[in-house]
C-alpha cells in the first residue's frame, strides 16, 4: 500500500504531531511496511466469523446511579500546567 | 419566479436527568463550583475505566418507545476523537454504528395541518466541558463539572419543510422529554441543545441542495429567527446564481445573522472506533416490554382521548396536552366537575392568561384543581353568574382562597329569591316611569335598559334569567 505524504502530514496534524520535512519521506515508507504487515490478516478466510470488538464475551456491565465521592478541586487540578479561580487555564480557543 | 423550498433536519441533545455521569459515579447537579465534580475517570487520567450508568440507557431506551423508534440489537459506544480542551481525554465516548434505537418518528401541527417528522437514530453519549473564554487575555477557563453528563442525541430526518415545521418539532421533542420525565429540557440552561442541517431546493424538485450546519441555537426564538434568516440567506445567494458552501455556521443573536465558523472542516475527520473499554449492551425483549409497560400515557395519546372522551375540539385537546402537568389539572378538575367543555374554556382562558401574565407553569398556579373545579360547580349550580365567577377567581388568584370564602365575604352569591329580586325590579320602575311609558309604547329594546339597572341595583348578582321573568311579568 502506497503512502503519500499528504495523507501523512493529515495524520499528524489529527494527532497534533509535528513531523521534520526531512523525516516525511521515511515515514510514507516505514507506515506501508506496517499496513502491508497487517494486510497479512485479510488473507485469513473470516466469512462466518462476526466481527470482534471485544476481547470477552460479556454485555450489559452496568453501575447503578448512585452519586460517589468527588476528587477535591485541588486535586483535580494539581496537574494541570496552569488553573486559576478553580478552573483549569488553557491558551485561547474559540 | 424560481422559489425553493426548504429542508431541514436537526440534531437534538438532551441532557438525561440522571444524578450521575454516564460513565462514573459524579454529581450532574448543575450550578456547582467550577471543577468540584470531578474524578479521575471524567478527567480522563490514564488507567481509568468507565462504566455504564444502567439509568442512562434505561431513560434512553423511555425516549426511543415514546418517540416510536425500533431497537434493533446489540448496541455499542464508539470514541469520537478530537483535540479540544472541553473533552480530557481527546476523544468523546458516543455511538456511532450501533446506536440504541433507529427509526421512529412524532407528528407536529403547524396551521391545523399534521405531519410526521422521521427520526434517524437516538444515541447515547457523554457531554463535553464548559469552556469561557477570557475577554482580556489570550486564554480560556475550562470547567470540567459537565464532562461525562450524559445525553441523548436525536437525529431527525430532513422532513421539516420551514422554520415553523422545525419549531414544532423541538417543542413536541421537548414536551416528550419532560412528559417521559427523562430530562428538564431547558434550553437556556443548555440541558436541550440543537443543531440544524439547512439546503433549499428549487420547490417540486427532489435533489437535495448544498447544506449548511447552524449551531448555537439556544432558545426556541433564535431557532426559528436563525433558520429564518438562513434560509434567506441561501435563496439570497442562489437567486443571484451563486453555489453554497457546505460549512458550519454560528447563529449570532446580537447581529441577528449566521456567521461562518472557520478552521473546523479538517477537524470533522473523527477517526471514530469501538471504545473496548465498554461492552456492548444487549436489550432484550423482556426490557423493552418493561419499559414500554412503564411509560404512561403519551401527549398524542393523551391529546386523541381528549377529543373522543370528552368531546373537546381538537384545539382545547391540544393546548390541554402542552405539559403532562396540565392535562393532569384538567382531569383532576373533571373528577370534582365533571363538565370538559366549561372546565376546558375556564383552564383555556383566565386560567392560562394568569399562568402566561405571572410567566408560571401550571404546578405553581394560584389556583388549585380543586378550588377551580368548587368555584366551576358554583356558577353552574346558579350560585353566581359568570360574570361573578370571573371576579371571584381573579381573587381566588390574589389572595388564594377558596371560592366559597369570597362569595361569603363579599356577599357576591346570586339572589335568586324572587320576593328580593321583585323588591329590586320594582324600585328601578319606579325611577324609570319615563321608560317604562316608552316600553309599553313598542320600544321593547328598552327590556336591556330595565335588566342593566337591576343587575347594577344588586351589584351583578340578581339571577338574570328571575329578572328578565319578573319584568315582563311586571311590563306584560
Amino acid at each position: 500500500m502506497k503512502i503519500t505524504p499528504e495523507e501523512v502530514a493529515h495524520v499528524a496534524h489529527l494527532a497534533r504531531l509535528q513531523i521534520a520535512p526531512e523525516a516525511v519521506g521515511k515515514i510514507c515508507e516505514q507506515v506501508a511496511t506496517i499496513l502491508a504487515y497487517v494486510d497479512t490478516l485479510g488473507q485469513v478466510d473470516t466469512h462466518d466469523v462476526p466481527p470482534t470488538t471485544h476481547a470477552i464475551a460479556l454485555t450489559n456491565a452496568f453501575r447503578d446511579d448512585i452519586p460517589h465521592a468527588h476528587l477535591s478541586r485541588e486535586d483535580a487540578l494539581a496537574n494541570a500546567p496552569s488553573s486559576e479561580d478553580g478552573f483549569f487555564v488553557v491558551p485561547k480557543v474559540i | 419566479m424560481l422559489t425553493f423550498e426548504p429542508v431541514i433536519g436537526l440534531e437534538v441533545h438532551a441532557q438525561l436527568k440522571t444524578d450521575t455521569k454516564i460513565f462514573c459515579g459524579c454529581s450532574t447537579r448543575f450550578g456547582a463550583p467550577p471543577n468540584t465534580h470531578t474524578c479521575p475517570v471524567c478527567l480522563g487520567m490514564p488507567g481509568v475505566l468507565p462504566v455504564l450508568n444502567r439509568k442512562v440507557v434505561e431513560y434512553a431506551l423511555r425516549m426511543a418507545l415514546a418517540t416510536h423508534c425500533t431497537v434493533p440489537g446489540p448496541s455499542r459506544f464508539a470514541r469520537k476523537n478530537y483535540f479540544y480542551p472541553d473533552l480530557p481525554k481527546g476523544y468523546q465516548i458516543s455511538q456511532y454504528e450501533l446506536p440504541i434505537a433507529v427509526k421512529g418518528h412524532v407528528d407536529i401541527q403547524v396551521d391545523g395541518q399534521e405531519r410526521r417528522i422521521g427520526l434517524t437514530r437516538i444515541h447515547m453519549e457523554e457531554d463535553a466541558g464548559k469552556l469561557v473564554h477570557a475577554p482580556d487575555r489570550p486564554i480560556s477557563f475550562v470547567d470540567l463539572n459537565r464532562t461525562g453528563v450524559p445525553l441523548i442525541e436525536i437525529v431527525s430526518e430532513p422532513d421539516m419543510r420551514s422554520a415553523e415545521e422545525a419549531g414544532a418539532y423541538l417543542r413536541i421533542l421537548r414536551s416528550i422529554i419532560r412528559w417521559i420525565d427523562v430530562g428538564d429540557g431547558n434550553m437556556e440552561e443548555g440541558s436541550f441543545r440543537c443543531d440544524a442541517n439547512v439546503s433549499i431546493r428549487p420547490a417540486g424538485t427532489t435533489t437535495l441542495g448544498t447544506r449548511t450546519e447552524v449551531k448555537n441555537l439556544n432558545s426556541f426564538r433564535h431557532v426559528e429567527k436563525a433558520l429564518r434568516h438562513e434560509i434567506a440567506r441561501q435563496t439570497e445567494i442562489l437567486l443571484d446564481g451563486g453555489t453554497i458552501v457546505q460549512e458550519t455556521r454560528l447563529w449570532d443573536p446580537d447581529k441577528n445573522a449566521t456567521v461562518s465558523m472557520r478552521g473546523k472542516e479538517e477537524a470533522h475527520d473523527y477517526r471514530y472506533f469501538p471504545d473496548p473499554d465498554l461492552l456492548p449492551i444487549v436489550i432484550d425483549d423482556a426490557w423493552i416490554q418493561r419499559v414500554r409497560s412503564e411509560l404512561p400515557e403519551l401527549p398524542d395519546e393523551r391529546r386523541a382521548r381528549f377529543v373522543a372522551d370528552y368531546q373537546l375540539p381538537g384545539y382545547d385537546a391540544a393546548v390541554l396536552t402542552a405539559s403532562r402537568e396540565l392535562a393532569d389539572y384538567f382531569e383532576a378538575c373533571l373528577v370534582l366537575y365533571d363538565h370538559p367543555k366549561t372546565v376546558s374554556n375556564w383552564i383555556m382562558g383566565p386560567l392560562l392568561g394568569l399562568l402566561n401574565a405571572q410567566e408560571k407553569p401550571i404546578e405553581q398556579s394560584p389556583v388549585s384543581a380543586a378550588d377551580l373545579a368548587d368555584l366551576l360547580k358554583r356558577l353552574g349550580a346558579g350560585v353566581i353568574s359568570g360574570k361573578i365567577a370571573k371576579t371571584v377567581f381573579d381573587e381566588m388568584a390574589v389572595s388564594r382562597r377558596p371560592a366559597a370564602d369570597i362569595i361569603e365575604a363579599q356577599g357576591l352569591a346570586q339572589v335568586s329569591d324572587s320576593s328580593a329580586l321583585e323588591t329590586a325590579v320594582d324600585a328601578v320602575l319606579a325611577q324609570s316611569a319615563d321608560e317604562v311609558t316608552r316600553y309599553k309604547a313598542g320600544q321593547v329594546k328598552l327590556m336591556g335598559f330595565f335588566v342593566g339597572q337591576v343587575m347594577k341595583a344588586t351589584k351583578g348578582k340578581a339571577n338574570p334569567g328571575m329578572v328578565n321573568a319578573i319584568l315582563k311579568e311586571r311590563l306584560g
